[in-house]
């Protein structure tokens, strides 16, 4: 039985992929510049539709390369069109430089980036790599579990990029859920359109009668003003997003935070994770639950910015944490996610600190199943008794 | 035809005050070129010595609406700004008529630039790519380019005890490929010839589509000279028939200057010190077929105009 979240709501089904298409058609950007990349080529398709068919006023623009989406998406941004756009693993790695200049130009692009693994090997499946390895860009990182989070974060992502003034990328898991079929609660086209409302950016290039230079060469004696500023604009997005959620809360019934807590108030032993796998792990824990374990997840929505003392006070009376990473760093040490959750902890909490294992799992779209997830849970379970760690790190499912 | 007297009574688009060297060219055509436009007109530019010059923060030599964000994409980047304007005026929210000019050197233009270069042409934007061509990567430090010339002498192709011809390879032909692309405005130009150059730029902009000036831009710095003697070189290049000036209107070639005598090709090399081993006996033999090359090309270059 599906129940609507909103009087208005539209139930329907849609890939994760159909409903980022769906979201970008109700927000009607001024320009979408992109190139087409496995499993993310078909949000821009659909897309290229509705405007084949005049149902959006927006300029497509059907680049030769991602590093030209990203270069056509900030001249339409600094140029005053609210512009949007779509890639994967390696079209994100190819227009690598040009995130970190989106992010340093504060050009508020809204991209759909639908998770698939980085070659070597290629590999053409679902796992966190490609926006992992993005981090540090400064663009506000937003993961959706599902294909309504997915459609829900990109209406949001329009508005936060506007207030923040910071590129957002707002992700799903690629063919996990970009090409899974899953019921979907919509908004009327009337109701989007007014949530994220006009474009109205301070200065823009088409505003000619105020011609401004944007893209300057800084030297020694301002680089690192601009760069502290971008770090406190990332810094102050956290306050920018919840208030964002609320407003959404407001208008279409769904709840968002910068995290999921699920069944965290007396857990004892939780996951820390990000994507669909949380799904799967929230039946495990429902299970758990149901034979008195005190089981619990939290699923980190925002990823940029981290929300470190918050989780901290979250994870606080947590014995035992596993820390699930859908990439891995190559750091000779932990995974990305670990690093950031223990970094959080170590330095928000000052004693007691809850015991933390590293997992690296799902990589080029291998499984994870509840089997895999009751083993974690046992493990945290003989940790939080007492057990010696033994790896701080465990691959799983992966034939060592 | 420009109209000098109007031309000067113009405001400047380019102000002073910026850091390009004494006699740079590249300063020279961005002036002349954006004096050749009536209307609004959007500026944006490739990494490169005209960009890191003009534009030291919290300074900018541009009186137009200028963006820069990187070296190989000026003109995908300009191919969003040209998109963001047709979207925007579709929807009424924008009412002036503005054109598009970007500027990129032979480096971001000929080398690393030419993918979004081919990309933003062959999507038909209307917009307007400058090349100011000083036949190598100058900006940091005069580095072979695809554009630089056989036999010049660069710190990436320097003469050694070994290699004793600088560039081994002949130069690109870019605007040749521009012209493969169909686009309605190819041309040739050059620093020295303020009239040929601002008449283009017109022709050019009044294209409903894009356009591409290959201009020639002798450079103080990275080819060794007087600064002072940068437009004559230019000229120079002209009458020795090394740089052709010439236009490609849909596809059909018009030379804008045939030289009444045609100089030999060591009075445009010789003032040049990136070109100074060519003078040695050992490179008799190069520095002939480096003539002759110039000659092939030019007869191959009025075949091409007489055949339309």
């Amino acid at each position: 039985m599906v129940t609507k979240t909103s009087k208005t709501g539209i139930i329907v089904a849609k890939t994760g992929n159909e409903a980022m298409a769906e979201s970008m058609r109700q927000i009607a950007p001024d320009v979408v510049a992109a190139y087409p990349i496995t499993p993310a080529t078909e949000v821009v398709q659909i897309f290229s539709q509705f405007v084949a068919d005049g149902i959006v006023p927006t300029e497509y623009v059907a680049v030769e390369s991602e590093h030209s989406a990203m270069s056509a998406c900030i001249g339409s941004c600094a140029a005053g069109a609210r512009t949007m756009t779509g890639t994967s693993s390696q079209g994100l790695a190819l227009m690598w430089e040009m995130l970190y200049i989106a992010a340093g130009l504060r050009l508020p692009i809204v991209m759909a980036e639908v998770n698939r693994a980085l070659s070597a090997p290629i590999n053409i499946h679902g796992d966190q790599s490609d926006t992992m390895g993005a981090r540090d860009a400064g663009w506000i990182q937003i993961y959706s579990e599902n294909s309504q989070e997915a459609y829900d974060n990109m209406i949001q992502a329009v508005r936060i990029a506007e207030k923040a003034l910071l590129p957002t990328m707002v992700t799903t898991d690629g063919f996990i859920i970009s090409h899974c079929l899953e019921v979907v609660e919509t908004a009327p086209d009337a109701e989007v359109k007014a949530f994220v409302g006009e474009y109205k950016p301070a200065r823009y290039l088409l505003d000619i009668k105020k011609p401004f230079t944007l893209g300057a060469i800084d030297l020694q004696d301002y680089y690192f003003e601009h760069r502290w500023q971008l770090a406190e604009a990332m810094r102050n997005a956290s306050s920018i997003i919840l208030d964002v959620a609320k407003d959404f809360k407001a208008k279409f019934g769904r709840e968002y935070g910068l995290y999921e807590k699920y069944k965290m108030d007396d857990a004892e032993v939780a996951l820390v994770i990000i994507g669909s796998a949380a799904g799967t792990a929230k039946v495990v824990i429902d299970e758990l639950r149901a034979k008195g374990v005190k089981a619990g997840l939290i699923k980190i929505r925002v990823f940029r910015p981290f929300p470190a003392k918050e989780l901290a006070n979250d994870l606080a009376k947590v014995k035992a944490i596993a820390v699930m990473d859908r990439s891995d760093a190559c750091a000779g040490s932990y995974a990305p996610l670990f690093n950031e959750v223990t970094a959080a902890l170590y330095t928000n909490l000052t004693a007691n600190l809850p015991k933390a294992v590293n997992y690296v799992y799902g990589l080029g779209g291998r499984d994870i199943t509840l089997e895999h997830f009751n083993d974690v849970f046992s493990r945290l379970q003989g940790i939080a008794k007492g057990d010696k760690i033994g790896e701080p790190l465990t691959y799983i499912n992966v034939r060592i | 035809m420009a109209n000098l007297k109007e031309l000067c009574k113009k405001e400047e688009k380019v102000t002073g005050g910026h850091r390009l060297c004494a006699g740079c060219g590249a300063g020279v055509i961005a002036r002349q070129v954006l004096s050749a436009v009536d209307g609004p007109v959007i500026v944006t530019c490739a990494t490169g010595c005209l960009e890191v010059s003009t534009t030291i923060f919290p300074y900018t030599a541009w009186k137009t609406p200028f963006l820069h964000s990187a070296f190989e994409n000026a003109a995908a980047t300009c191919s969003g700004v040209e998109s963001a304007y047709r979207s925007l005026k579709k929807q009424g929210k924008v009412k002036e008529d503005i054109r598009f000019i970007t500027f990129g050197g032979d480096g971001g233009t000929y080398d690393i630039g030419i993918q979004s270069l081919s990309g933003a042409m062959e999507r038909r934007h209307r917009m307007l790519y400058i090349c100011y061509n000083n036949e190598a990567y100058m900006n940091t430090g005069i580095q072979r380019s695809g554009a630089t010339p056989r036999g010049a002498q660069t710190t990436t192709a320097p003469t050694g005890k070994v290699k004793t011809g600088g560039k081994e390879q002949m130069r690109k032909d870019l605007t040749a490929i521009m012209v493969a692309h169909d686009i309605p405005y190819v041309a040739q130009a050059i620093a020295g010839n303020w009239n040929d150059l601002i008449t283009k730029v017109q022709k050019a902009l009044a294209v409903d589509g894009p356009s591409f000036i290959n201009v020639l831009q002798p450079c103080r710095l990275g080819w060794g000279y007087k600064p002072e003697e940068t437009l004559a070189l230019g000229r120079l290049a002209v009458e020795t028939c090394m740089w052709p000036i010439f236009e490609v209107v849909h596809g059909e070639y018009k030379i804008s200057q045939k030289p009444k005598e045609k100089k030999p090709l060591v009075e445009f090399l010789k003032p040049q010190s990136r070109f100074k081993h060519l003078f040695r006996p050992e490179n008799a033999e190069l520095l002939a077929s480096l003539q002759a090359e110039v000659d092939a090309r030019w007869e191959r270059l009025l075949k091409i105009e007489a055949k339309a």
